[in-house]
């Protein structure tokens, strides 16, 4: 571990990686303050660029946007009381009302601090957990990664869209459906090409989470006439005040820190769980833990209630890379575009990533400290300035969108098709928005529908066509029971409200 | 049963799962996969039968949670000019070539969407372009097909 450490710094600290960590970490500031434009928007315009650099680097630059989006998310969380981001819904309860009190520079930074403490330590879990997780699931089986994908999947939908099951289920199955468009990898059969060879090799996935996250979001702003930029000409506005922290608040934030990160991590590994839910997990969990003078200070500006969603949903998002790294399979929405973005470079993540690239593992995981620092001390001075960059009007901030978004598919393939295709996509994806069908499960399930689909035919054909394969093995078995206790739950929650 | 448009929605989508089911059905394979456990048509029939289920289960149940869009508040006039230029963006980028259409597309954009700033409309589009085609291009070595800037000279 101590020589794929040493491998890892050294990548990490290559001057063009450090370099990549600052711009992701600013660029990814940036969209996650502006509200609607979440950290899936982030990477999804980053993707091309990514290409002109090597793997590691690549996913590199992409974990500093998505560090970076949550670190802003918070910020107009605390400034403006509009989460820029889910994940920092929670942030808003407490920073929010600190702010108004002219507190907003000390809400920032134990914000900062928080995010900082909770992603340092959920990286050194995953520092130690990954290599051990390499391992136990190198005994993992076709069946126990089908119904691992099937759990995922499921809990994606169950979490992403509150009250929304069956809408998300739709999402999941037409993710499916258009990953399963173009030859079949086995066969080399065309299936739903309908003689269009630009559909032969499949849709790609850079045009899918481009059409259903960067275009789709930049219509539903015009549509909606929203203002994500208005926002952002508010900070500029804004007194901070003070960012220094007091020896009593940093006694609390001690107290909040090491519990919040363990409980965010946690809920950051399991499929489809995320930043959003650890976040208020953790805010409810902090709040009976306190005593009862700290807990009525809940929703009034609690340095107790800040800290906790920020340690929590930053340790969440360094969480969410364990089943990615160790397992090839991505918990969220997030982490399903780098799978993709991985597969784009020809590097299948999974239990061997870290024999076979160890360059990339280990790379990602120090740098994950580096970013960490980064947004500490670059970004937490720098807000005000940030900020005044976001006050760029949404004249110039939609097109420039749709610009990147068009743009990353025409290097891409240099077809006309594919951008029809996209913009098709888009204009679908958009009107669905405004009905509340959540794109994530859509991203997970076009990412997750090629391997899904062969483990099954692995599966299949060991046990000679039978589905006995779902019970035959504990793990398998195990697996499968949360996934139907997931989904009775949801189907019981539907038909209690109805 | 209440008709909204979400289940508007999900009726389509059960038809296009209908279809999606028929076309699985349809796919070709080879004579000796045609009863293998599994073939090249196994994974989307599955997929058909779980959209029609889905979809089924959305329109029949009662939604209690019916959203709302006010249509008179949305911006459809400007959404579809902006999707009409990215179509015509789309079908001119490989005929003209990057730098001029995607200057013409942007400097179109802004002005439909209400920018009059014709100085800072040319800067966030033809220089703007420029340099993020010197990235690219010149820096990340990432090819860009120009047959305009070929014509006049400026690309090799």
């Amino acid at each position: 571990m101590i020589e794929g450490i040493l491998i890892g710094l050294k990548t990490a600290l290559s001057f063009q990686n450090i370099l990549m960590v600052m711009i992701g970490c600013f660029f990814g500031t940036i969209i996650g303050m502006l509200p609607g434009l979440g950290p899936m928007t982030a990477i999804a315009l980053m993707i091309p660029i990514t290409y002109g650099f090597d793997p590691a680097t690549g996913l590199i630059l992409m974990a500093g946007v998505y560090y970076g989006a949550v670190f802003g998310g918070s910020t107009s969380s605390i400034l403006l009381n509009a989460p820029g981001v889910p994940g920092t819904v929670a942030t808003s309860f407490d920073g929010y009302p600190m702010a108004q009190q002219g507190k907003a520079g000390k809400a920032l930074a134990i914000a900062a601090w928080s995010s900082f403490a909770g992603g340092t330590l959920a990286a050194i879990y995953l520092l130690f957990m990954a290599p051990s997780l390499s391992k136990v699931s190198l005994s993992f089986r076709s069946p126990d990664y089908f119904a691992l994908m099937i759990l995922g999947l499921t809990a994606i939908a169950a979490f992403s869209s509150k009250g929304q099951f069956i809408k998300a289920m739709m999402m999941v199955v037409l993710g499916l459906m258009l990953a399963s468009v173009g030859q079949d990898s086995l066969s080399d059969i065309t299936r739903f090409t309908f003689n269009n060879m630009n559909l032969t090799d499949g849709i790609s996935f850079v045009l899918v989470v481009m059409a259903t996250f960067a275009m789709s979001e930049a219509l539903t702003i015009i549509l909606k006439r929203n203002d994500p930029t208005a926002a952002a000409k508010q900070v500029s506005l804004t007194e901070l005040g003070s960012i220094k922290i007091n020896k009593e608040e940093r006694a609390k934030m001690l107290k909040t820190i090491p519990r919040t990160s363990v409980i965010g991590f946690i809920i950051g590994v399991l499929p489809g769980a995320g930043a959003t839910i650890a976040s208020f997990l953790a805010y409810g969990m902090e709040r009976n833990l306190v005593k009862d003078d700290e807990k009525e200070k809940f929703g009034k500006g609690s340095v107790h209630g800040l800290s906790a969603p920020e340690t929590a949903n930053n340790a969440a998002c360094s969480g969410a890379f364990v089943p990615l790294l160790t397992l090839g399979i991505p918990g969220s929405g997030t982490t399903a575009v780098m799978l993709g973005a991985l597969l784009g470079f020809g590097i299948q993540p999974g239990p061997r990533l870290y024999m076979t690239n160890p360059e990339i593992f280990w790379s990602v995981i120090m740098s994950m400290y580096i970013g960490m620092v980064i947004l500490l001390i670059l970004n937490l001075p720098l807000i005000p300035y940030i900020a005044r960059i976001l006050a760029v009007p949404k004249n110039y901030l939609i097109p420039l969108i749709l610009f990147f978004s068009i743009t990353g598919i025409y290097v891409m393939s240099f077809n006309n098709f594919d951008i029809y295709l996209m913009i098709g996509i888009a204009v679908v994806a958009t009107f669905m928005r405004l009905y509340d069908f959540p794109m994530p499960p859509l991203i997970l399930a076009f990412v997750l529908g090629g391997l899904m689909e062969e483990n099954l035919r692995r599966s299949l054909l060991i046990s000679n066509g039978s589905w006995e394969f779902l019970w035959d093995r504990p793990l398998t078995a195990a697996i499968l029971a949360v996934t139907i206790i997931i989904v009775g739950w949801q189907i019981f929650k539907t038909f209690k409200k109805n | 049963m209440n008709i909204n448009t979400t289940k508007i929605i999900s009726l389509l989508f059960f038809v296009f799962s209908a279809f999606y089911l028929y076309t699985a059905y349809q796919i070709q394979v080879f004579s000796f996969d045609e009863n293998a456990p599994f073939n090249a048509r196994t994974f989307p029939i599955y997929l058909g039968y779980a959209g029609l289920f889905f979809s089924g289960l959305k329109l029949i149940l009662p939604d209690p949670n019916t959203i709302k869009v006010e249509h008179k508040t949305l911006e459809y006039k400007k959404t579809i000019i902006l999707v009409l230029i990215a179509i015509i963006y789309g079908a001119t980028i490989l005929k003209i070539g990057y730098f001029l259409t995607t200057s013409l597309f942007l400097i179109s954009s802004y002005y439909f969407l209400g920018e009059r700033r014709w100085m800072l409309m040319f800067l966030l589009s033809f220089p703007f372009v420029a340099s993020f085609m010197y990235l690219l291009h010149g820096i990340l070595d990432i090819y860009l097909r120009d047959p305009f800037l070929k014509l006049i000279g400026v690309m090799g």
